[in-house]
């Protein structure tokens, strides 16, 4: 299964180049061009990565990182920045956000990232999955 | 001319800028100029009005100490001519009165009273007896004037009446001055005879000579009529007319100052002589009298001048002094204030370079991804990707770049214009161009930034740089005024024919009242930690620089405007 990539910027261009370039890569993406419209995303479908970017005009970065948190938290964020605001990255870190990208980013650097992120959540739902097939083992009836 | 410009002293025709005040060019000299004479006024004028003071009473006393010597002369000399006479009648009235004296006084008897009257008294120069027809009976003398009539002279008539008379001075046919007394004696038969002596005047003379006066002062004796009875120094002879009229009839000594011909002040001193017809007169030059006050006056004089002219050096030096040191402290104060406002600039291009430089980040990413795409398409992919899709990522890396060229261009716009110059300025395209600067943070905010330009607003003349710091700084604060969704206002009008006005209005927090009025003064802040307190009073500094305006209105709770009026290029 292709892992499954949301990307939110308001650079609705940047976004778009982006997209197809991952798709290039094997990767099944999705697009948002605000806060809001990610956060609608979330709710219905779910995504192994977000790669968000921190400024947004409406509702920003961090909070939609929040939102995004409380309704998917296993889902990996990476942060996407400018100079200007590596702080609200690192804030954005400290809510929970898995990784951040300074923009203009090299490609591979991106891939990595997107990567890593992916196997980290694949091996975390992985980690459940044995958590749950032990408690199963141990006792069937939990499965009811 | 040279010398004047090495003493000149610096601030003469200095002019500083400061922020917020319009000084002309004579500021300094202004302060100096009011600063010498207010001390000056006061130092010196109490100075001289206690001198003149001080010399007019001294003035008084010492011609009170004049008039008080006059008058005791007059009284003295006065007492003592009238006695001279007394003594001299009291003697002839003790003759007449003797038994047996009568006309048919023998010649010898005579002689031998003449005699004895010269020895005992002095200046008798001859004696007569005169019976009660005017005729001389008897005569001692120097002259042969038995049988002479008086019977018509007047003097014979008033002696008839009075008992007694003396005469005026006169030279009579003798020419040489001499007075007369006469004494009438009533005999029991109803007749009456009359004892004559003549007096010489040297008597007076030597009585007034003996007086020792000063050799400007004069001292003599006059009859009612003015004519001079004893010789005086600088108004005549003996017998001739004084040439100032007659005092007046007093019995007490007077002492008066006058004027002589020469209209010199003099002292007159004068005293009638009872039961005489003479006048003793006194006159001192006053000059010779007040040479302790003239000496006085000169020493006083010199003395108020070297005051004045060291209080003058004293007051020019400290009033140079101090506006030097005024005009020091402006200077420094300008430097400083000169330094403020650059670190303002510099804080500014920071906070726009900080925006720039995100401003950028964004196209860049795009090329960046842009030109990433268009490699993965050419190495990915085996076959040439289609030659329009393509061409699509070229255009849109050439539109990344252009995007960019804007923002830099801007940048250098705004770094361009940090020295001083004139520019003519369409001010709503001025403002979009400020407006810019700080586009995206109003879109990531979603700040709502309106502008209303009325028409036909003229070209401003003004310094590009300075009115980019001047906008940069309050639109600022508006942004910083207002929350996120909040709203700001600009409105250009024509203010009058020379001045248009910009109104930059929020819908932010407001400034409450008591701190409407501080909030163009330097170091006030209610950012704390964040802010200088420099901003608005900077600009409120440029503002004046570009001889515009810059007021403020607020409403806690409803926002502020800030009303910037500019002049007009005309």
């Amino acid at each position: 299964m292709k892992p499954r990539i949301l990307i939110v910027d308001d650079e609705k261009e940047f976004v778009e180049t982006l997209a197809q370039r991952l798709t290039l890569r094997e990767y099944d993406v999705t697009t948002a061009f605000s806060g809001k419209e990610a956060i609608e995303t979330v709710r219905g479908y779910n995504f192994d990565v977000i790669i968000l970017d921190v400024l947004m005009p409406g509702m920003d970065g961090v909070e939609t990182l929040g939102e995004i948190k409380k309704l998917k938290p296993l889902t990996e964020v990476i942060m996407l920045t400018g100079n200007a605001t590596v702080e609200t990255a690192v804030e954005g870190m400290k809510l929970g956000a898995s990784d951040y990208l300074m923009k203009p980013c090299e490609t591979e650097d991106l891939v990595s990232k997107v990567q890593k992120a992916y196997e980290r959540k694949a091996e975390h739902e992985e980690r459940i999955r044995a958590v749950k097939v032990a408690d199963i083992m141990s006792s069937p009836r939990s499965v009811l | 001319m040279a010398f004047w410009s090495k003493i000149r002293p610096q601030f003469w025709n200095a002019q500083v800028y400061l922020s917020g005040e319009q000084q002309n060019v004579s500021y300094y000299r202004r302060i100096w100029k009011v600063a010498v004479v207010g001390i000056t006024t006061v130092a010196v004028l109490p100075l001289v009005a206690m001198t003149f003071m001080n010399m007019n009473q001294y003035q008084n006393a010492l011609k009170a100490e004049l008039i008080s010597p006059v008058t005791r002369l007059v009284s003295n000399t006065k007492r003592t001519v009238a006695h001279f006479l007394h003594e001299r009648r009291s003697a002839l009235r003790f003759i007449v009165e003797a038994k047996g004296f009568n006309s048919e006084c023998s010649v010898e008897n005579l002689s031998r009273i003449f005699i004895r009257l010269k020895n005992s008294y002095g200046g008798f120069v001859d004696l007569g007896v005169i019976d009660s027809h005017g005729v001389q009976r008897a005569y001692v003398g120097p002259y042969s004037l038995t049988g002479k009539n008086y019977h018509e002279q007047p003097w014979f008539r008033e002696v008839i009446v009075k008992g007694v008379y003396i005469s005026d001075v006169f030279g009579g046919f003798r020419d040489i001055p001499h007075f007369v007394i006469a004494v009438k004696q009533d005999h029991d038969d109803g007749g009456f005879s009359i004892l004559r002596a003549t007096i010489d005047t040297d008597r007076f003379n030597a009585l007034i000579s003996a007086l020792d006066l000063r050799p400007l002062s004069d001292a003599f004796l006059i009859n009612r009529r003015g004519i001079l009875q004893t010789p005086s120094r600088f108004h005549g002879n003996t017998l001739e007319k004084i040439n100032f009229p007659v005092p007046p009839i007093t019995t007490a000594t007077q002492v008066q100052e006058v004027k002589d011909d020469q209209e010199r002040p003099l002292i007159r001193g004068y005293a009638y002589i009872e039961e005489t017809p003479f006048i003793f007169v006194v006159l001192k030059q006053e000059k010779e009298l007040m040479m302790g006050v003239a000496k006085l006056r000169r020493n006083l004089g010199l003395f108020l001048a070297l005051s004045v002219a060291l209080i003058l050096l004293v007051i020019l030096g400290a009033a140079t002094h101090l506006v030097n040191r005024i005009y020091e402290a402006d200077l420094t104060r300008t430097s400083a204030q000169h330094k403020i406002e650059h670190t303002n600039k510099m804080a500014s291009i920071g906070r726009l370079a900080a925006g720039v430089a995100h401003e950028i980040n964004n196209p860049l990413a795009i090329i960046n991804e842009k030109g990433g795409l268009l490699k993965d398409l050419l190495s990915l992919s085996s076959e040439l990707p289609p030659k329009d899709k393509l061409i699509g990522l070229v255009d849109s890396i050439i539109y990344s770049v252009e995007r960019c060229s804007v923002i830099t261009h801007r940048l250098l716009g705004f770094a361009r214009h940090i020295d001083v110059r004139a520019e003519t300025i369409d001010i709503s395209q001025f403002i979009e161009e400020v407006l810019g600067f700080i586009g995206k943070e109003a879109q990531y905010r979603n700040i709502a930034v309106n502008m209303d330009v009325a028409e036909n607003i003229p070209l401003v003349k003004s310094d590009r740089g300075r009115l980019q710091q001047v906008f940069l700084n309050v639109v600022n604060n508006a942004f910083a005024a207002v929350d996120d969704g909040g709203r700001i206002d600009i409105s250009v009008k024509i203010e009058s024919v020379d001045k248009i006005s910009v109104t930059i209005t929020d819908n932010g927090s407001g400034i409450p009242a008591e701190n409407l009025r501080t909030v163009f003064e330097p170091f006030f802040s209610t950012k704390g930690e964040k802010g200088t307190g420099l901003g608005l009073s900077i600009t409120y500094g440029l503002v004046q620089k570009l001889g515009g305006n810059i007021s403020v209105e607020s409403e806690v709770g409803k926002g502020t405007s800030f009303r910037i009026t500019l002049p007009v290029k005309l």
